[in-house]
């Protein structure tokens, strides 16, 4: 008899711990095959990233001119990539993506890109949500002018297509790296704000909100402790797929010459810097962009399962 | 339905002005002297004196600003700093060509992105879904450039001397010419005055302009020219509205009415086609709409690649030469369009699900 309630007491305690909206979650995404690919990749990028200096073969901004060794063996710029493994001769440098118009070994720099790719992706879309939430917590709670001024604003950004705002934003600070993740984060303010927005609209209203009221707990108490916690799901969907987009659009603004500039090893860079080569070395606009696309798919997958795990609505 | 259209073009009007405004802002926040930008870095002070009085640019700018705002009233624009022409005029030369790729784009996004949405939902978690949607997500996390380039290479240079050889970049071919339709035609049109910028813009639209003149050579010139670049922009909407089709098809695929609609023994294409998609095309329309700002800003990276000299890369190369006038005027133009884009977007909504209507 012992035994048994003890068992019914184990049991009950366990279904309440799983049944915990961010246990769900989790559980639901490692079911979902794209979601996991997504976190493989992730997972492999932040590993070349911390790692690089370790996995990449050569530095990645030093030409290989300067490598006697190298220089020796009557090494070209722009040769395509050599992988000893693969049929390569011997004799030949082995450089597994091939050499830049500078003389560098592919290899090394898109391998040091990852780091700047996801340092843009988190820091602009870490700005542009603590900067949309406050906006968007602000005007939903407090309501009537503030809201309205607030969204109004909201309103004449997104009515601009948002590259070319980050073009302008980017000319009139200059260019450079900081800038633009700076312009991409700014652009992408009224996307958070209008989700906060929504999240509190709906949440303010619940029960919860209105004891908290009638107790006196003070405003700000109420915003930062109640409503936010809970309006966090929908900010954690839309940003995890907001960083795709702002690599995307980071890497638009490298290609055109605003961002990171040259030597950086900046994916969107390496290919403005190298697009006119297309027709004569493929590889060095392929390699960098293929890195883009496999980053910007590994955001997109986990936003995508996110969005499905964290849907209360959704039966499963 | 006419209050929802009023309520809703009431709300555009606060929108428009702050557009307006930010356009003006912009222009004037560009860092770097106008007059030394385009007139050279060796313009003396007072050549420069007289440019910026010409251009009233020496002026405050509150009054600068209002300046502005009567000429756009009156709808004249101004002249450009750089090429020393009417905007107006730039506007009818490049907005059609942008205007074309744009166009083509969406409708290859839409006539190849809703069709895959509804394979992939109908045959849901099968290999064509999973295929699909693999490639969907690979879609829309190419940077357009990127694949402008890619396509490049591969049609000009991989299947070159094939049937599949593309041109990589212009318009048109060297030695094709389109004349403008109001010489096609015969009609007296006054350079500068009166009709002739939208009769230039039609004309320039190259397609349209050899579709309504015969020109067939130049047609299928101009069209083997805007496959690539079309291909390149239309990716990435293509990829969210197949995206959008499934995962909306999906749902209304669930519901009671589509089992009442199979159990009355309806065909399913009947059912899928005629009952489920009408429902589900609802987001589509929204997602579509929102897709021109994508397309615009792609527009700029696209243009670049191919060489096509329209809207996009004609903005960015005045923002980078400190071009005010026509940074001022091409982004407004897209600006107000985007607007206006979504005004059609809301109430088309509106018109097709009317639970909107009497909210």
């Amino acid at each position: 008899m012992q035994e048994l309630s003890k068992t019914t007491i184990d049991s009950g305690q366990r279904s309440r711990r799983g049944s915990s909206l961010w246990h769900d979650a989790m559980r639901y995404l490692f079911r979902q095959r794209s979601a996991i690919l997504g976190m493989a990749i992730l997972g492999t990028m932040l590993f070349l990233a911390i790692f690089a200096p370790f996995i990449a073969t050569h530095s990645p901004t030093l030409s290989m001119l300067d490598n006697p060794e190298e220089v020796a063996l009557g090494i070209k710029r722009r040769t395509p990539p050599c992988i000893h493994l693969l049929g390569c001769p011997e004799e030949q440098p082995q450089h597994l993506m091939g050499l830049d118009s500078n003389v560098r070994d592919l290899f090394s720099r898109v391998i040091f890109g990852s780091r700047y790719s996801l340092y843009i992706g988190f820091a602009s879309v870490g700005f542009a949500i603590v900067i949309g939430s406050l906006l968007g917590a602000t005007g939903g709670y407090l309501g009537g002018q503030v809201d309205n001024v607030i969204m109004r604003v909201m309103d004449v950004l997104l009515a601009f297509p948002s590259l070319l705002l980050a073009i302008a934003i980017v000319t009139v600070l200059g260019p450079g790296l900081v800038n633009a993740l700076l312009a991409i984060g700014i652009v992408s303010i009224p996307h958070y704000a209008r989700v906060m927005r929504a999240s509190v609209l709906s949440i303010k209203e619940r029960d919860f909100v209105t004891a908290d009221r009638a107790l006196g707990v003070s405003q700000s108490r109420i915003l930062f402790h109640r409503i936010l916690p809970n309006a966090i799901t929908p900010l954690i969907v839309q940003g995890t797929l907001g960083i795709a987009t702002a690599i995307l659009d980071a890497a638009a603004l490298s290609f055109l010459g605003l961002g990171a500039q040259p030597p950086t090893p900046e994916w969107g860079t390496m290919l403005g810097a190298e697009r006119n080569q297309v027709f004569t070395a493929p590889h060095l606009v392929f390699f960098p962009g293929v890195a883009i696309m496999l980053v910007v798919l590994s955001f997109n997958l986990l936003g995508d399962g996110l969005r499905d795990a964290l849907d209360p609505r959704l039966n499963r | 339905m006419t209050s929802y259209i009023i309520r809703r073009l009431l709300l555009a009007i606060p929108v428009l002005l702050g557009i307006l405004f930010v356009t003006f802002a912009m222009a004037r926040m560009l860092p770097g002297d106008p007059c030394r930008a385009v007139l050279g870095e060796h313009a003396t002070d007072q050549i420069c004196d007289a440019f910026m009085e010409r251009h009233g640019l020496n002026k405050p700018i509150p009054t600068q600003f209002a300046i502005y705002l009567n000429e756009v009233a009156h709808g004249d624009f101004g002249d450009s700093l750089r090429f020393q022409r009417p905007v107006t005029e730039l506007l009818s030369e490049r907005l059609p060509v942008t205007v074309e790729l744009g166009l083509n784009a969406l409708v290859l996004a839409v006539i190849v992105g809703i069709p895959l949405g509804i394979v992939s939902a109908y045959w849901r978690n099968s290999a064509v879904d999973v295929g699909t949607m693999l490639l969907a997500n690979t879609g829309v996390s190419m940077p357009v450039f990127w694949l402008g380039l890619m396509l490049a290479y591969t049609f000009a240079v991989l299947l070159k001397d094939t049937p599949f050889w593309l041109p990589p970049s212009g318009g048109m071919s060297s030695g094709m010419h389109l004349p403008p339709l109001y010489e096609a035609w015969n009609i007296a049109v006054v350079e500068g005055e009166g009709w002739y910028n939208v009769w230039a813009f039609l004309s320039n639209i190259n397609t349209l302009n050899a579709l309504v003149t015969g020109s067939w050579p130049e047609l299928w010139d101009a069209i083997k020219h805007l496959i690539l670049p079309s291909v390149a922009l239309g990716s990435i909407p293509m990829a969210i509205i197949a995206r959008m089709t499934r995962s909306s098809l999906l749902e209304v695929l669930g519901l009671d009415y589509v089992r009442t609609a199979r159990a009355k023994g309806l065909r399913e294409n009947v059912v899928v086609l005629r009952h489920a998609l009408r429902n589900a095309m609802l987001p589509v329309v929204t997602v579509v709409g929102l897709q021109l700002g994508t397309l615009l800003g792609g527009a700029v990276l696209t243009e670049t690649i191919f060489g096509l000299t329209g809207v996009g890369r004609t903005l960015y190369d005045s923002i980078t030469s400190r071009d005010y006038v026509v940074v001022q005027v091409f982004t407004l133009v897209i600006a107000v369009g985007f607007v206006v884009v979504n005004l059609i977007v809301d109430l088309s909504y509106a018109f097709l699900n009317p639970r909107i209507r009497f909210d």
